[in-house]
């Protein structure tokens, strides 16, 4: 089984400080962003961000998965 | 024709050329207890997508979403913000579970606990909680389509006959055709509810307001607190947006439907495609809220805010659009019902009556049993949503914050070594008992933070505390696997 690697979790925090504990640094009507209150705006900004960081964290995953791949078909036993 | 006619026709054309795809789905596979829970984990990144996106976009995200937008304001925002980071949270460990279950052949979330732990009397408690939890979920549903057909078809049609006609549309897809007809069916449902939101979503507010911004501009102006936390509510402040986006993102994928249906993919790599992904379909949302914000001021006073959108909507477009909405809001009803019958018939039959009562069934007895269930299990929620109890409303609150209380038994299952039936059975009851008796006696928030997170707390540290004081276990993942019939001991 293969674990998440810390560098992986950290990207994934990312969109959990940006939607969830920063609120009372956004939480906010003015100014209007794109015709949205603030607020509103941030959040759907993140939904559009957080694929973003969600692909570098696959990236860094795969590139460990692969990794562990080579490891193996080299033959040396592992986990 | 009468508005009624042609709203109740557009809803019964699209539902029941639905069901027939549904139904069309599945036959082409012979039906096995592996077929029908988990389609034979063969499903792709697209079909994963769409029954997931199926699964979690119930008549919760038509209804209540933007009625939570019109009577309460701001506290909405968590629904956005908890839906892109559970599958943000998912991609660290649906792939692993994916990876267990495939060298075990688990079907259900209860799989996984007799797996990890080999404890029979676990495995049938963490089933008979998520059966508990999943039947006032699924009455929610068929109220909420009964609701949606009622009012979308001008009254033509009564509750009590629209939920009955779609529920027997219902079981009779999930009989025949399992998870791939739900999978089948989202296409459709999907494609309905994003056209449904971005016109809806952009065309009332030009139509009344001449734009976006021109309505949120009056609407604060109107009322200049609703937007923000706590909104139009008094204890949901910024403290109960944190906890309550931590403990549903994080809960989440604990309901047994959903849990399950990671076992539905190709390959763990299909679920972590599928978490990259998944937060783009959360654009949805902003539109069904905007939707809500809208009829604040353009139908003010309804006393039931989960009204506004289905109101808004008939007082502003023809009668065969009302239909397509109503159609689009029946599906969000059905596709969501669908499996979880499936989920708790399957854990009815497979983890509780044949741990506890019956360890020589054969999994194609079980799949029989679990069919009946089906049924049964129907019939169940139907007396439920039409001779509606105060009970089940009860059970809905305590729900999500119920299911979240295995999120320790999961974790620790996978990352934690020393972990040990004993600590998570004890805190899986605490967990409980704490939401219960939080949630039932209406102290939720609790000191301004969700109950359900409280508990979650309380759960993880009893389960450390008892599982550090008790011997430990072997670690059942780490056998090697087993057929199922060695398996049936």
């Amino acid at each position: 089984m293969h674990k998440p690697s810390l560098k992986g979790i950290l990207v994934g925090l990312i969109p959990f400080i940006a939607m969830c504990f920063s609120v009372p640094l956004w939480d906010r009507v003015y100014p209007f962003i794109l015709g949205l209150p603030f607020n509103i705006f941030w959040i759907v900004l993140w939904i559009l961000m957080t694929p973003v960081c969600m692909s570098l964290a696959y990236k860094i995953e795969r590139r460990k998965i692969d990794a562990a791949e080579r490891i193996q078909e080299g033959g040396i036993q592992h986990g | 024709m009468d508005s009624s006619t042609i709203a109740l026709s557009v809803i019964f054309v699209i539902v029941l050329i639905s069901s027939m795809v549904g139904v069309y789905a599945g036959s082409r596979y012979k039906m096995n207890l592996e077929q029908w829970t988990v389609a034979g984990r063969g499903f792709g990144v697209v079909l994963v997508w769409l029954l997931m996106a199926g699964e979690i976009y119930t008549t919760f995200a038509f209804l209540g979403a933007s009625g939570w937008a019109y009577s309460r304001g701001g506290p909405t925002l968590y629904i956005m913000a908890y839906l892109t980071l559970a599958y943000v949270f998912s991609f660290y460990f649906l792939p692993q579970i994916w990876e267990i279950g495939k060298k075990f052949g688990m079907q259900t979330q209860s799989d996984f606990f007799r797996q990890r732990y080999g404890s029979r009397n676990l495995a049938a408690f963490a089933s008979l909680i998520g059966v508990i939890f999943i039947i006032p979920y699924l009455q929610l549903q068929l109220t909420g389509l009964g609701i949606i057909v009622e009012v979308s078809g001008f009254g033509g049609i009564s509750r009590a006959a629209a939920i009955i006609i779609a529920f027997v549309l219902v079981a009779i897809f999930v009989l025949i055709s399992g998870v791939r007809a739900v999978a089948w069916i989202s296409v459709i449902k999907d494609f309905l509810m994003l056209f449904a939101a971005f016109f809806i979503g952009i065309g009332l507010p030009y139509m009344y307001f001449g734009g976006i911004s021109e309505m949120f501009t009056a609407l604060v102006n109107a009322k200049p607190l609703h937007l923000i936390l706590p909104g139009s509510t008094k204890t949901m402040g910024q403290s109960w947006y944190i906890s309550t986006v931590l403990l549903t993102s994080m809960g989440f994928y604990m309901w047994p439907h959903l849990f399950s249906a990671a076992f539905t993919a190709k390959s763990n790599n299909t679920l972590r495609k599928n978490a990259v992904i998944m937060p783009l379909y959360t654009i949805t949302m902003p539109l069904i809220f905007i939707v809500g914000f809208t009829a604040i001021l353009v139908v003010p006073g309804l006393n039931n805010g989960d009204l506004a959108l289905l109101t808004i909507v008939r007082n502003s477009y023809p009668a065969w659009f009302m239909g397509l909405i109503g159609a689009a809001g029946a599906l969000t009803a059905m596709v969501p019902a669908a499996i979880l019958i499936l989920a708790a018939a399957t854990l009815f039959a497979k983890n509780f009556y044949r741990e506890l009562f019956a360890p020589n069934m054969t999994d194609d007895q079980v799949e029989k049993l679990a069919r009946v269930m089906v049924i049964v299990i129907t019939l169940i929620a139907l007396y439920f949503a039409i001779y509606s109890s105060t009970t089940l409303v009860n059970l809905l609150l305590l729900g999500y914050a119920g299911v979240t209380q295995f999120l320790p038994g999961v974790l620790f299952g996978l990352y934690w070594e020393r972990i040990n039936k004993t600590g998570v059975f004890s805190g899986l009851v605490t967990g409980i008992a704490v939401v219960a008796y939080l949630v039932l006696t209406k102290q939720d928030p609790f000191f301004g933070i969700n109950a359900g997170f409280v508990a979650l707390c309380v759960n993880f540290a009893v389960t450390i505390t008892v599982t550090l004081m008790t011997k430990p276990e072997p670690n059942l993942f780490n056998e090697e696997s087993v057929t199922s019939e060695a398996k049936a001991d």
